[in-house]
């Protein structure tokens, strides 16, 4: 089944709105490592470059705090999956024109979001991992971004690339759609002329139904994509599964595959699922 | 030119290497044993050939196991093509910079290429090159780049003796026999090589080699090999031309049936030697001031080989699976007079869940009553 495709051109318009001023800039954080956030920070010369281009008004992780402010675009990192969270993530879409997604957290829901799984709701899990339990205020489910709000780009990946993230910043600073490559990963593998590890070494390789993006990291040493960057376009789970399944797996094998990082996307849990009754 | 057969002992496999490096060759390209396939790279000499390695390959698998003996050729194809030497899996094409006063300025980004020898090219590959030649060099833009790096190759092939399971070159007319379009060409027997030249160029690197001629018996052995090794094949295309039969059947159930195992990898297209999609895209620098342009491989199963303005023509696997079958075995006739397909059987080995396009054209082609 085919994920509908984001529509940016209401976004953009209002982007490209002119006169402008400096495009003012905030990075949010909610549930997450800060890992995706450090695809800025890691960046070096090119955050200096981009503080010179833009207003940085919020970013607390690298220093400025001004988490309310109104803002051009804003870059979101983490699951919805406190109360908490849930009421600050409207407030960041009803300051922004424009909101991009970073990272498997924000668009999937991410690791965390293994406990939606869970029938009985999250609080036994609670209870037995912390000391004080009466602290914590989760919800019982870590969402990503576009079930809460309306998201005008998505990045994805764990953690996003921020090759990626600078080329979809460097498009919106020219008014332009940032076109976001949706493709399988082996398409890129194959450009990177690795040998392919399912078909050489029989390893159950998430490539053929994973979003691009990482430059087909594992392959290149020889190990299977574990899927970090969610499902690609068009994902044909259900026969790679099978594939699975003729490469020796067993069926709860086959559904781990697919319920890792970013289990709740719909694609890999719908397979998880129906290899989870399998077992 | 076809001239002479010669025989290159086997322990002279080196003074060739080092011959292609006197004629100006700088880099010499060959068959290595790497990350469980056989792959191309830079040879040092003649030992860091795959000595004694045999494939095995089936749909969806491969495997490299040790064999017995001295031969370094007796495998088939393993996943690289010609392909990526010639049409580049990315590069960037141009270059755009605003001058002082906010003009745009395009320079050419294109590298030279290095003189490069490659050792060890079946006869699958070099009608492939044919075939793309017809497509890059051919056509009313030739293009520049394609051109280059196709000028620097000096070909070395060796003819095929131990075909895969997944190999039907015979079938389709470009295989195993090595007829044309090399500069060497080797048939491997246990204690050397019988060599002939393709080419002047090819001649001039075998006389400083100052080699013997081959023997009536060992040029017996040798065609006897290649005899037999088109016997082995047990995959075959039911005809060189399939486009009537393709065309007719373009509602054919079947579609959705392949589409439902298919994962739209676009894996076949990427080792296919004769696909030659690619996409363009600008690389802009963050401060805006210049852009890259890259061209990289693209194939017609990703969503945006068939993205018009606003829609995808091909949203469905069953119609990217159709778009390459009927492409590569209808609509190039149309194209380029013969078919796309040389039968290489990468497409079958190297897809993760094994659709073989022998199978499916057998499927396709069967009476709807049968
Ligand atoms: S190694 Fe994985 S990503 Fe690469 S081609 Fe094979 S299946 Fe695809
Ligand atoms: S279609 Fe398959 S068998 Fe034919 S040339 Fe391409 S990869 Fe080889
Ligand atoms: S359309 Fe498909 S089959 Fe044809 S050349 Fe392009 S990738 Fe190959
Ligand atoms: S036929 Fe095989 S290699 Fe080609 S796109 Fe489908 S699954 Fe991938």
């Amino acid at each position: 089944m085919a994920t509908p495709r984001l529509t940016v051109t209401d976004a953009l318009d209002r982007l490209n709105e002119r006169p402008q001023a400096r495009p003012r800039i905030a990075v949010h954080k909610f549930s997450s490592c800060d890992g995706c956030q450090l695809a800025f920070i890691n960046a070096g010369e090119a955050l200096l470059q981009l503080a010179e281009l833009v207003d940085i008004v919020h970013f607390a992780e690298a220093g400025p705090m001004d988490p309310e402010a109104a803002v051009d675009l804003a870059f979101v990192e983490g699951s919805i999956s406190t109360p908490e969270e849930a009421e600050r993530i409207q407030t960041v879409r009803a300051n922004t024109r424009f909101l991009v997604s970073i990272g498997a957290c924000a668009t999937s829901g991410g690791l965390q979001a293994l406990r939606n799984f869970n029938a009985d709701g999250a609080a036994g899990w609670t209870e037995a991992v912390y000391a004080q339990p009466e602290f914590i205020h989760s919800l019982d489910t870590a969402t990503p971004v576009a079930e809460h709000v309306k998201v005008d780009l998505e990045l994805w990946g764990c953690p996003v690339n921020a090759r990626q993230v600078f080329q979809a910043l460097r498009q919106l600073l020219f008014g332009v759609a940032p076109v976001v490559d949706r493709d399988k990963l082996c398409v890129e593998c194959k450009r990177q002329q690795h040998v392919c590890v399912l078909v050489a070494k029989g390893e159950p390789c998430m490539g053929p139904v994973t979003h691009t993006g990482c430059g087909a990291l594992c392959p290149a040493f020889g190990r299977d994509c574990y899927a970090c960057f969610g499902p690609a376009e068009n994902p044909n789970t259900a026969a790679l599964a099978r594939r699975f399944e003729g490469l020796g797996l067993l069926p709860e094998a086959v559904a781990r595959r697919f319920h890792l990082i970013n289990s709740h996307a719909p694609a890999f849990r719908t397979e998880w699922l129906d290899w989870q009754e399998r077992t | 030119m076809q001239s002479m057969a010669l025989f290159l002992p086997r322990p002279s496999l080196d003074a060739l290497i080092q011959a292609l490096r006197a004629c100006g060759y700088e880099r010499v390209l060959g068959a290595v044993a790497r990350d469980g396939a056989i792959t191309l790279q830079a040879l040092g000499s003649a030992s860091d050939l795959p000595v004694g390695v045999r494939d095995r390959q089936e749909p969806g698998h491969y495997r490299l196991e040790r064999g017995e003996g001295e031969r370094c050729f007796a495998w088939a194809n393993g996943p690289q093509a010609l392909k990526p030497l010639t049409f580049a899996p990315r590069e960037t094409l141009w270059r755009c910079e605003r001058d002082a006063e906010g003009r745009l300025v395009f320079q050419d980004a294109g590298e030279r290429s290095v003189p490069t020898a490659v050792i060890g090219v079946r006869a699958c590959d070099l009608a492939a090159l044919k075939i793309q030649e017809r497509h890059f060099l051919k056509a009313p833009y030739p293009d520049p780049r394609y051109a280059d790096r196709r000028e620097s190759l000096f070909l070395v092939a060796v003819h095929c003796s131990h075909p895969a399971s997944t190999c039907f070159c015979a079938s389709t007319g470009d295989g195993p026999r090595a007829e044309s379009g090399f500069d060497l060409a080797l048939s491997e027997l246990d204690d050397g090589f019988v060599v002939t030249a393709g080419t002047e160029r090819g001649a001039a690197v075998v006389e400083r080699l100052e080699l013997d001629r081959a023997s009536p018996e060992q040029k017996a052995e040798a065609d006897a090999e290649i005899d037999a090794a088109a016997q082995r094949q047990v995959r075959a295309l039911p005809s060189r031309n399939l486009r009537e039969g393709l065309y007719a059947r373009l509602e054919h159930p079947h579609w959705d049936q392949v589409g439902r195992r298919c994962l739209s990898c676009g894996n076949c297209t990427a080792v296919c030697p004769t696909c030659f999609c690619h996409a363009e895209q600008d690389e802009p620098v963050l401060d805006g001031s210049h852009t890259d342009h890259l061209r990289q491989w693209d194939s017609c199963f990703t969503a945006v080989h068939s993205y018009m303005g606003h829609f995808l023509v091909r949203e469905e696997t069953r119609l990217r699976y159709r778009q390459w079958l009927t492409h590569k075995l209808a609509s190039w006739h149309d194209q380029y007079g013969r078919s796309g397909c040389v039968g290489c059987g990468r497409c079958i080995a190297w897809c993760p869940v094994g659709i073989d396009i022998t199978a499916e054209v057998a499927a396709l082609l069967e009476p709807a009553d049968a």
